[in-house]
C-alpha cells in the first residue's frame, strides 16, 4: 500500500488493542447510507517509474520556447544552491514554526528574510510573506484602509498603469469591504498617471495611492512627486515594485520626502522559477507607525532564559487564531518555502550580484526594443523612460503576430489588447539577463519575416 | 549567528550574475537609488553551510514523528518535487499561450476531475493558493449565489465555536457578521441552539466534518437540512478530510461548496508555513461563481478559461494559476495512490489515531471525548495533571521535543483545556506511536518525581523557552548595521 507501512501482524494488534474486529468499525458513527463503497472515478495506482514516465512526457509536451513576456513573471538565472538547499527535508517538510524551540532554522531565516527584504525596499519593518503579489496589493490595501485615522472616505485611488490581474486581485478580495477602487487613467504619450489624473480623482478625501514603479508598461512614474502630493492629502502611498529593479532604482522607502507607507510585490524574481505562476510569494513591507494593522507572520528577535539569542512568532495578538472575527486578515500560511529559497538567493547574490543582474535586464530590453523598433512597421508606445520592460506597437493586430511567433517557439511578449484596447495593437515585451544578443537578434530576424507577409488584413487596409 | 555576520565589504560570492553594471544613464537620476542595500556579502561556501547549519535546527517530517493535529504531517513522497521539478514545468512562463502548455494544462484538467469524484462536487477551481484563501473563495461564492438571486437580505454566517479561527476571520472579510454555535460535550453541533440560530439572515453554515474535537458530526443530515430549509448554503471546511478520504464524500453529506487542503490531504510540503494550496469545490448551482482561472478540454485539446468566459465569476484570486508547482505535486501524489490508495488513506489514518487513543486511556490519560470513536485525531486534556502536578500541556509539549517529537497542537481548540490534539497520519509505523505514547508517559512520571525537568523543558534544542513578552514588547525585526 503506497506510503502506509503496516504489516498484517500490526493491524491485528492494533484493532484488538482498540478492541474492533475490523477497520470498517472504526467509520460506526457515520451513517451508512452516507458511505460510498469506494473511488470509482479514480485511476488505478502507479509507481513511481509509471509516474515519472508520465511527467516527463507532460513536461516534453509543454514546447520549449525563448521566453520575452515579462508581465509580472521574469526567468531568472537562480544558483543551482537555491533549491537543493531549499528542498532539504527540514525545510521542505517542516510545519509553521508553531513550537519555536523546534524551529529555530525557519524562524532565524524568515528574520533574515526580513532583514533583506526591508533592505531592498528602505522600509522600517516586513512580514514573513503573503500569497503573492497580487493578494499582497489586496492586502496593503485593507492595511491602508484600517491605518489612515485621518481618512474617512476609504477610497483608493488604482491607477491603470498598474497590472491589470492586480486590479482584478484586488477587487475580488477587498470588493465586500466598503472600499472603493477608483481607477485613474494614463497619459497616452507618456504611459504614466499624471499628478492632475490623481488630483481629479481623489475627490476630497482619499485613503491611499498605489503606484507601482517601474508601471506595468514598464514606464516609470514620477514616484517623488506623486508620494509627497499623497501625503500633503493626507494619504497614504501604497509601492508595487519588482524586488530585484529596487536595487538600481530608488526604493520605496525613499520615495519623496517620507517615502512609502506600504511596499508590496512579489517576490518571484529573487529566486522563484516561473512555475507556470508559482507559487510565488508576495512580500509587504510598511512603516514602524503601521506595523500593527500587517497581516500575516512576522518573527521577532528575543532571548531564552539562558539570554541565549532566539527567535519567535510575534504580535500574534492581530491573527486569526487569536481574534478570529477581529484579526486583521484571515491569512494563516505564507510561503515559507519561497522565502527561503528567496532568502537563499539574496544572500549568495548579495548587494553587488542584484544590482548587475537588475541592470543587464534593463541594457538587454533595451537592446532589444532598439532591434525590434528598427522593423518597419514596429515602434515605441512611450516616449518615457521605461526600465525593463516596454510596449511596443505593431502596424497588424498582435495577437496574430504572437502566434505567428510561438509557432517558431519564440514567445514574444504579452498581449495587451483585452486589457487597454485604446492602444491599438500592443505588446509589452521585456529581456531578462538570460538573453542572449543571438536570441535578440533571432527574434529580430523573425518578427521581421512574420510582418513582411502579407495578410488579409493589409489588403483591407 | 546571523548571515549578516559573516558579511564583508566588497566580499563577492560567485559567478551567479553579470561581472559588470551595465549602463543605465538613460534612467533619469533622480528615480535611480544612491545607496547600495545592506544585503549580506558573503561566499557562496559561506551561504550553503550557513543556510545547512540552520536547516538543523529544525524539526520536520523528515527527521521527526509531527502529531501535529489538524495539520496532517503525512510523508511527502519525494518523486512529487522531483518530478514537478522537472525542467519543462519549471521554465513555462504563466502567460504562455495553451497550445504550448498542454502537458501542464493536461495534469491540471485531471486534477480537477480527481478532486470531483474524490470530494463529490459537480466541480472544482484550483485558483485558491491556501486554505484560508479557499475559505474566503468559498464564502464569497456563496455571497455571490445570493446575490444572484437578489437575495439581499442574509448578512450572517453560523461557524461552531470549535472551530478553525480562519473561519470567522473569513466571514468578516467577505462582509459578514458572525454567529458562534455553541458544541455539545459530546462533540456534536448543539442542535437546538442552532435551530434557535438559523433564519433568513442566514447565508451559511460552515462546518468541518469530522470536526477539530476529532469527532465525525452524527446530525450532519439533520443540519444540512435546516440551513438549507432556510435558503442558507453550507460550507465545508477541508481541515480534516484524510479522516474521511475514500469512505464519504463532503458532497453527499449535503455540502455546497468545500475547500481542501492539498498541503494536508494530497501530502505537498508544509514548507515551514507554505505554499499552502485551497483548491475549492462546488455542487451544480454554484458552477458559475468559481474563481478563475478553469481548465477545460475541448476534443482532446486543454484550454484556460478567464473572466471572460465566467462572468459570474468570483474572479482572480491571484496574478496567474494560483500554486501552481504546488498542484503538480498534489496530482503526482494522487496518481501514485490511485484508487485503492486513495480509499486506504482515512482507514489506516483513523486506525492509528484510534490505537494511541486506545493506548493513551491504557497508560490513564483523560481523553477529551472518551466514549466515541476518534477521527483521524484526538484530544488529551492534561488538567488533572495540570491541577495535581502543576505541570502544563505546554510543558508536555516542550518535554516532548527533548525526547525527539515534534509536539502535537496545544491549547486547540479552545473548548478543552490543557489539551493536546494529536494527528499521526497514516504514513507513520507503529513503532513511532508506541514510542511517542512511552515519551508521554515518561514525561507523566517525571512530572511526578522531577518536575522542573518538565517544566523548564526543553534542555536539549539549540535555544531554551523564549520571551516572547519582551519580542513583542521590544520589537526587534530585522538586523540594522553597528
Amino acid at each position: 500500500m503506497p506510503f502506509i507501512p503496516h504489516t498484517e501482524q500490526e493491524i491485528d494488534e492494533m484493532l484488538e488493542a482498540i478492541g474492533i474486529k475490523d477497520t470498517d468499525e472504526l467509520f460506526e458513527e457515520i451513517p451508512s447510507h452516507l458511505k460510498i463503497s469506494g473511488l470509482d472515478g479514480i485511476p488505478q495506482a502507479m509507481t513511481e517509474m509509471e509516474i515519472s514516465r508520465l511527467m516527463h512526457k507532460r513536461a516534453a509536451q509543454n514546447r520549449e520556447a525563448v521566453c520575452f513576456i515579462g508581465a509580472g513573471a521574469y526567468e531568472h538565472h537562480i544558483p543551482a544552491a537555491v533549491w537543493q538547499l531549499t528542498t532539504r527535508g527540514e525545510y521542505y517538510t517542516a510545519y509553521t514554526p508553531y513550537q519555536a524551540e523546534a524551529s529555530q532554522g525557519t524562524l532565524q531565516l524568515t528574520y533574515e528574510f526580513q532583514s533583506m527584504i526591508t533592505a531592498l525596499t528602505d522600509m522600517d519593518v516586513s512580514n514573513a510573506s503573503l500569497y503573492d503579489g497580487a493578494s499582497a496589493l489586496a492586502e496593503a490595501v485593507l492595511m491602508a484602509v484600517r491605518g489612515n485615522r485621518k481618512s474617512k472616505s476609504r477610497r483608493i485611488l488604482l491607477p491603470r498603469t498598474v497590472h491589470p490581474d492586480y486590479r482584478k486581485t484586488t477587487d475580488t478580495i477587498v470588493s465586500g469591504q466598503n472600499i472603493e477602487l477608483v481607477e485613474v487613467d494614463y497619459d497616452r504619450s507618456s504611459g504614466t498617471v499624471q499628478l492632475d489624473a490623481l488630483k481629479q480623482a481623489a475627490g476630497d478625501d482619499v485613503t491611499a495611492v498605489v503606484i507601482q514603479q517601474p508601471s506595468f508598461f514598464g514606464t516609470l512614474e514620477d514616484v517623488d512627486a506623486i508620494t509627497d502630493w499623497a501625503h500633503e492629502n493626507n494619504a497614504l502611498v501604497i509601492s508595487i515594485t519588482n524586488p530585484l529593479s529596487i536595487a538600481v532604482l530608488k526604493p520605496p522607502g525613499q520615495w519623496g520626502s517620507n517615502g512609502a507607507d506600504i511596499a508590496c510585490g512579489d517576490g518571484q524574481p529573487l529566486g522563484a522559477p516561473l512555475s507556470s505562476g508559482g507559487p510565488y510569494y508576495g512580500f509587504l513591507c510598511c512603516s514602524q507607525a503601521l506595523v500593527r494593522q500587517m497581516p500575516g507572520r512576522i518573527v521577532g528577535r528575543t532571548t531564552d532564559v539562558d539570554g541565549r539569542e532566539g527567535f519567535v512568532l510575534t504580535l500574534q495578538a492581530r491573527e486569526q487564531h487569536i481574534r478570529r472575527s477581529k484579526a486583521t486578515s484571515n491569512i494563516c500560511t505564507n510561503q515559507g518555502l519561497v522565502v527561503t529559497a528567496s532568502t537563499i538567493h539574496m544572500a549568495i547574490l548579495g548587494p553587488r550580484g542584484l544590482e548587475n543582474t537588475a541592470a543587464a535586464c534593463h541594457a538587454n530590453t533595451r537592446e532589444l526594443v532598439t532591434q525590434l523598433t528598427g522593423i518597419d512597421g514596429v515602434r515605441a508606445a512611450f516616449n518615457s523612460p521605461v526600465f525593463h520592460e516596454s510596449v511596443l506597437l505593431l502596424d497588424r493586430p498582435a495577437g496574430e503576430v504572437l502566434q505567428a511567433l510561438a509557432e517558431q517557439n519564440i514567445l514574444g511578449g504579452y498581449d495587451l489588447g483585452m486589457d487597454y484596447p485604446e492602444l491599438g495593437n500592443a505588446m509589452l515585451v521585456c529581456a531578462t539577463e538570460l538573453r542572449t544578443e543571438e536570441e535578440i537578434m533571432a527574434y529580430r530576424t523573425a518578427l521581421q519575416a512574420v510582418l513582411a507577409v502579407e495578410t488579409p488584413h493589409k489588403e483591407i487596409a | 549567528m546571523l548571515i549578516y555576520e559573516h558579511s564583508r565589504p566588497g566580499r563577492k560570492g560567485a559567478p551567479q550574475a553579470p561581472i559588470s553594471k551595465a549602463d543605465l544613464s538613460d534612467i533619469p537620476q533622480h528615480l535611480l537609488r544612491k545607496d547600495r542595500a545592506a544585503l549580506p556579502e558573503v561566499s557562496e561556501l559561506q551561504a550553503v553551510r550557513h543556510y545547512t547549519r540552520l536547516s538543523k535546527k529544525n524539526f520536520s517530517i523528515d527527521t521527526h514523528f509531527y502529531p501535529l493535529g489538524s495539520c496532517t504531517m503525512k510523508y511527502n513522497p519525494r518523486a512529487c518535487n522531483s518530478l514537478a521539478m522537472l525542467p519543462g514545468f519549471l521554465a513555462r512562463h504563466p502567460l504562455t499561450p495553451d497550445q504550448h502548455s498542454q502537458g501542464f494544462l493536461a495534469c491540471m484538467y485531471e486534477l480537477q476531475s480527481m478532486l470531483c469524484e474524490a470530494m463529490g462536487m459537480a466541480a472544482f477551481s484550483l485558483a485558491p493558493m491556501a486554505g484560508a484563501q479557499g475559505e474566503f473563495a468559498g464564502i464569497k461564492m456563496i455571497s455571490a449565489y445570493h446575490q444572484s438571486n437578489n437575495d439581499d437580505e442574509r448578512r450572517e454566517i453560523l461557524v461552531p465555536d470549535a472551530a478553525h479561527g480562519t473561519n470567522p476571520a473569513t466571514a468578516t472579510m467577505c462582509g459578514y457578521s458572525v454567529r458562534e454555535i455553541p458544541t455539545l460535550d459530546n462533540g456534536d453541533v448543539d442542535f437546538e441552539a442552532l435551530q434557535k440560530a438559523v433564519g433568513p439572515q442566514t447565508a451559511g453554515l460552515m462546518l468541518t466534518n469530522p470536526s477539530t474535537l476529532g469527532v465525525f458530526e452524527r446530525q450532519i443530515e439533520k443540519i444540512a437540512a435546516i440551513v438549507h430549509e432556510a435558503g442558507g448554503l453550507l460550507y465545508y471546511d477541508g481541515a480534516n478530510l484524510n479522516a474521511i478520504l475514500g469512505k464519504i464524500r463532503p458532497g453527499d453529506m449535503g455540502f455546497d461548496v468545500i475547500h481542501t487542503n492539498l498541503h494536508k490531504t494530497f501530502s505537498t510540503p508544509h514548507g515551514g508555513g507554505g505554499p499552502g494550496s485551497g483548491a475549492v469545490g462546488v455542487s451544480a448551482r454554484l458552477k458559475p461563481f468559481l474563481p478563475v482561472p478553469l481548465v477545460v478540454e475541448d476534443s482532446g485539446n486543454y484550454r484556460c478559461l478567464s473572466e471572460r468566459d465566467a462572468p459570474q465569476s468570483i474572479g482572480r484570486l491571484s496574478a496567474f494559476m494560483g500554486n501552481a508547482g504546488v498542484l503538480l505535486r498534489a496530482y503526482i501524489y494522487m496518481r501514485l495512490l490511485g484508487k485503492s490508495g486513495m480509499e486506504r488513506v482515512s482507514e489506516f489514518a483513523t486506525l492509528n489515531a484510534n490505537y494511541m487513543m486506545a493506548q493513551a486511556k491504557r497508560r490513564g490519560f483523560q481523553l477529551a471525548i472518551p466514549d466515541r470513536r476518534a477521527s483521524h485525531e484526538f484530544i488529551i486534556t492534561l488538567k488533572k495533571e495540570a491541577s495535581e502536578l502543576h505541570v502544563t500541556a505546554m510543558d508536555f509539549a516542550k518535554r516532548l521535543l527533548d525526547l525527539g517529537y515534534h509536539a502535537p497542537t496545544t491549547y486547540f481548540p479552545l473548548l478543552v483545556p490543557e489539551c493536546l490534539l494529536i494527528e499521526p497520519t497514516e504514513s507513520e509505523a507503529k513503532e513511532a506511536l508506541d514510542g511517542f505514547m512511552d515519551a508521554l508517559e515518561q514525561i507523566r512520571e517525571e512530572a511526578k518525581t522531577s518536575p522542573e525537568l518538565v517544566t523548564t523543558a526543553p534542555h536539549t534544542l539549540p535555544v531554551k523557552r523564549l520571551d516572547e513578552v519582551s519580542a513583542a514588547r521590544n520589537l526587534d525585526l530585522r538586523w540594522k548595521a553597528g
